[in-house]
């Protein structure tokens, strides 16, 4: 049975990379720690972050390792504390924040509206450095013996009661901040002011939007968390009293501060993932996206809600009932703009000729995944159920069902659909088909138990856990190592593809969109005219014209 | 703003038909202006957010301990904060008038401006030290050694006898440390924005003397001044919030 | 010759001698109106302090935030020439406020709805 493949490669004989793109143009390790090319501060943030999250899913493996038995036996109930800490911190701010928009975004956002560069080239290496700062200070944290207040930081214990690494932890995340906000802001500009003749807002590919409204909360969101990091350290040096109960202040204070961030952070996490998939989506099945301008508003409906519903994190920590109602409601408002989304790549495939290629598969592991985290987000997010299920392994299973089988998904499918683009050589397709399999099959063996387990009742941040959980722990644990399989793979096949891969062409998807109508890899300025675009996205009719053009043969 | 259809060839250094300080990445002066502007003003909204927080702590820990931030605040000296006030707005005046300036290519009156400017930011740096100092001294500066004494006692507190305070009960006295928590974080914080623009002041100062600013592109200064009357701003607010709580008892 | 842009105040160009593109280089404004607005600014804070030291009961913080928002109005509008700035500006402005506002009031709303005790 042959499967059908929309792949179309040039004539693997005669094709060549271009010998002039990014890449070649310049030499030398200066020439890419000075660069101001958007592309080449892609890569650079591609090989930094997939750096943390070798470290992350290092500590991931040792927190599953300790939960296979019900004793805490493999490490001390401490270090458990400050494996999981530290793990939260690594994967969300290190990872998951920048991962599509400082590779993905950096790399496609000026190709995708027709510019030769962002805005501010050199604020976007800044940033580049920004983070690698904040990582530094991460791992200096970590090797100086770490910090145990789980990611969230929760006052008073962060303040008053741990003697571990809080300062140095907060002034990385400090510096890493800032590297969110310069790129976001970057993109905001770009996006706002320069765009291509003809490239109106909806012309924009989705997954411009996406970015657009996660640039947004970067923007807004990010400096609220700075204030409540410089607070806490104020508090831990000095002792100034704000989040101090015997001092008179309110230790919920630095929640509402915390979580006004970290709650839009989740939505700045998953936009650009959303993005992803839905020019993965439209690609695969040779659709629109249906309901283009629905998507592109649910996008920035959700940047806007998301700085609506912080407080649902903080239900049961001793707010007022009264703001608790106006909370869950607005949470279940939020919802509706994500649902949208999720309706529309569905009808989007409704009738399209779908393929399974790598790309594709992620996006239905992401569909089918982020539903299912997304609903569990409105059983959390309705007062009363949220009671029972905060802070037990349910609200783990949540988000690691929407960040990990939502939006790591997402970005590995955006990797495999752009990595042709990036390198110029196409990822080996079965073994890539396999992994991503696996990854499906690994993350639900993992984080599905944690469901029940939530229910039951087992405690989050726990080393230990009475011992009728242990069966349900061992499968999650299982699950992981298959997982852990399914993330290892790509980095191999990725790895070994920059060599051996096959060469891709300007269009291996036959897709539309502007980065598909240059060479692969990209010239340094990207384009060599202007483009002046007067079609509208995702139009399929338009690129069939354009290659029946291109098929005339000329005489000759 | 790019409603032009025209193409542009844009194979590098090709008869550099645009102004040197253009950078390649734009195709015209006038996006990179626009661009740059709107960078600008998105990063003032990121200190928007930021300085925000702590006007959040300090709305709720008023309304929670408000005869603590009374008496604290009573602490304060008007002379002093009016003052402060009417040297930041005056040196907002000044920013502005430079811009004018760099706008009508009078390179002697900008720098004149930004001078005055400049001198006017040490000013109010000059002020803060003055008022840090006399907190430092009466152990008003929260931590190990802050003292109650001013809040329990008033008789022994000139500030306080001045505005007729009562004595306050022992833990709303405690409280006035959040006050001052606040104090410090929030002018703090405003102050070392504005060493942060003295110094780019100086930087710019010396730049606007060699012309750099007069030759039509105004840019940098324009958005200095953005920076400047920003953190003016953050005192109009600073201000009433923390000197003029209440002072009719 | 090269086109005036419509914003181009009158006057100024033939004066100095050179072309003046607001586009380029911003909105020019008359220093008139930034002596005005700066001799209205210190009368407002003249003003606020003299307010602080009368008993109006509840309304003392709410003149007094009033006086402080009338001033960074003018600040903005005009220091800051936001009133002679493109709409995109106005927008950016408006979100900041909106956001800081969502910041302000929806914390205050758990602290001060936590008296009215449980139901």
């Amino acid at each position: 049975m042959s499967s059908a493949t929309i792949v179309s490669l040039p004539d693997q004989s005669t094709a060549r990379i271009p010998k002039v793109n990014f890449i070649t143009k310049e030499n030398g390790i200066l020439s890419w720690l000075l660069t101001g090319d958007h592309k080449r501060i892609a890569i650079l943030y591609l090989i930094s972050i997939t750096f943390f999250f070798a470290i992350g899913g290092t500590l991931a493996g040792l927190i599953r390792l300790e939960l296979l038995t019900p004793q805490s036996d493999l490490m001390a109930t401490d270090t458990y504390n400050k494996v999981f800490t530290m793990h939260g911190i690594v994967m969300i701010f290190l990872f998951l924040v920048p991962s599509v928009p400082a590779t993905l975004g950096n790399f496609l956002i000026p190709i995708m509206i027709g510019a030769k560069d962002l805005a501010l080239p050199k604020i976007n290496l800044l940033s580049w450095y920004l983070y690698m700062a904040g990582g530094i200070m991460v791992l200096y944290t970590m090797i100086t013996g770490g910090v145990d207040t789980g990611w969230t930081f929760t006052t008073p214990l962060s303040t008053h009661y741990v003697n571990t690494n809080v300062l140095s932890t907060g002034l990385a995340i400090f510096v890493a901040g800032f590297s969110s906000i310069f790129t976001g802001l970057n993109f905001i500009v770009t996006i706002h002011k320069m765009r291509a003749p003809g490239m109106t807002w909806f012309r924009l590919p989705l997954f411009v939007w996406s970015n657009y409204a996660a640039s947004i909360l970067m923007v807004l969101g990010t400096p609220v968390l700075a204030i409540a990091i410089v607070l806490v350290a104020l508090e831990r040096t000095i002792g100034i009293g704000v989040f101090d109960p015997t001092k008179g202040g309110d230790p919920l204070l630095f929640q509402h501060l915390f979580w006004f961030y970290s709650h839009p952070a989740v939505y700045i996490m998953i936009l650009p993932g959303m993005g992803v998939i839905s020019e993965v989506i439209s690609t695969f099945s040779r659709k629109r996206v249906f309901g283009y301008t629905a998507v592109a508003f649910s996008s920035v409906a959700i940047a806007v809600f998301g700085f609506f519903v912080w407080e649902h994190h903080m239900f049961i920590m001793g707010v007022s009932n009264y703001s608790t109602l106006v909370f869950s409601l607005l949470t279940m408002l939020v919802a509706v703009p994500s649902a949208i989304k999720i309706f529309n790549w569905a009808f989007t495939l409704y009738k399209g000729s779908i393929t399974f290629e790598t790309p594709m598969l992620y996006a239905f592991g992401f569909m089918g995944l982020f539903t299912i985290g997304g609903l569990t987000g409105v059983f959390l997010g309705t007062t009363g159920t949220d009671i029972h299920l905060t802070e037990t392994y349910f609200i783990v299973a949540h988000f690691h069902f929407v960040m990990v089988g939502g939006m790591l998904m997402a970005f590995l499918a955006g990797i495999h659909f752009w990595w042709p683009k990036l390198t110029g050589r196409m990822y080996p397709e079965k073994i890539s088909q396999l992994a991503a399999v696996v990854t499906f099959i690994g993350f639900n063996l993992t984080f599905f138990p944690q469901f029940i387990l939530g229910t039951l009742g087992m405690p989050r941040r726990y080393a230990s856990y009475p011992e009728e959980f242990q069966i349900l722990n061992v499968f999650s644990t299982a699950g992981a190592t298959i997982l852990g399989v399914g993330y290892l793979l790509p980095i191999l096949y990725l790895t070994w593809s920059l060599k051996y891969g096959e060469i891709a062409g300007d269009n291996p998807w036959q897709a539309t969109g502007l980065e598909w109508q240059i060479q692969s890899p990209p010239l340094t300025e990207n384009f060599t005219e202007t483009p002046v675009v007067n079609y509208e996205a995702y139009d399929y009719e338009w690129l069939e014209n354009k290659q029946k053009q291109k098929e005339v043969p000329s005489v000759g | 703003m790019s409603d032009s259809s025209t193409l542009v060839q844009t194979d590098a250094h090709a008869g550099h038909a645009h102004p040197p300080y253009q950078r390649h990445h734009f195709e015209t002066m006038e996006q990179q202006v626009d661009a740059t502007g709107f960078a600008m003003w998105l990063f003032l909204l990121t200190e928007i957010m930021f300085f925000g927080g702590m006007f959040t702590a300090y709305l709720i820990y008023r309304n929670w301990y408000y005869p603590a931030f009374v008496a604290a605040s009573h602490q304060l000296s008007i002379f002093w904060g009016t003052l402060n006030t009417g040297v930041l707005i005056t040196s907002s005046f000044t920013m502005a008038m430079g811009v004018y300036f760099a706008q009508m290519r009078n390179k002697g009156k900008l720098v004149l401006c930004l001078v005055l400017t400049f001198i006017l930011g040490l000013a109010f740096l000059g002020i803060k030290t003055i008022e840090y100092k006399e907190k430092f001294e009466k152990h008003h500066v929260p931590g190990a050694h802050y003292s109650l004494q001013s809040f329990l006692n008033p008789d022994s507190d000139e500030a306080a006898k001045a505005a007729n305070d009562k004595p306050l009960p022992l833990d709303m006295a405690r409280h006035t440390e959040i006050y001052f928590s606040l104090y410090f974080a929030m002018t703090g914080m405003h102050a070392l924005h504005m060493i942060i623009g003295i110094c780019i002041l100086g930087f710019m100062i010396v730049k606007a003397n060699r012309g750099a600013y007069t030759g039509g592109h105004v840019s940098f200064v324009e958005y200095f001044g953005l920076y400047w009357h920003f953190v003016d701003i953050i005192w109009i607010f600073l201000f009433p919030l923390l000197y003029l709580i209440s002072r009719h008892q | 010759m090269s086109e005036h842009n419509q914003n181009n105040n009158g006057g100024h160009d033939e004066k100095s001698g050179f072309e003046h593109h607001d586009e380029l280089e911003g909105h020019i404004v008359s220093p008139k109106i930034y002596l005005l607005i700066f001799s209205v600014l210190l009368v407002c804070t003249a003003l606020t302090v003299a307010a602080s030291y009368v008993e109006m009961g509840p309304f003392n913080p709410i003149v007094a935030l009033a006086i402080a928002v009338l001033k960074a109005t003018l600040v903005i509008l005009f220091f800051m020439h936001v009133k002679y700035s493109p709409k995109l500006t106005k927008l950016a402005v408006g979100a900041g406020i909106f956001t800081f506002l969502v910041l302000i009031f929806m914390t205050l709303a758990d602290y001060i709805s936590r008296a009215w005790g449980r139901w």
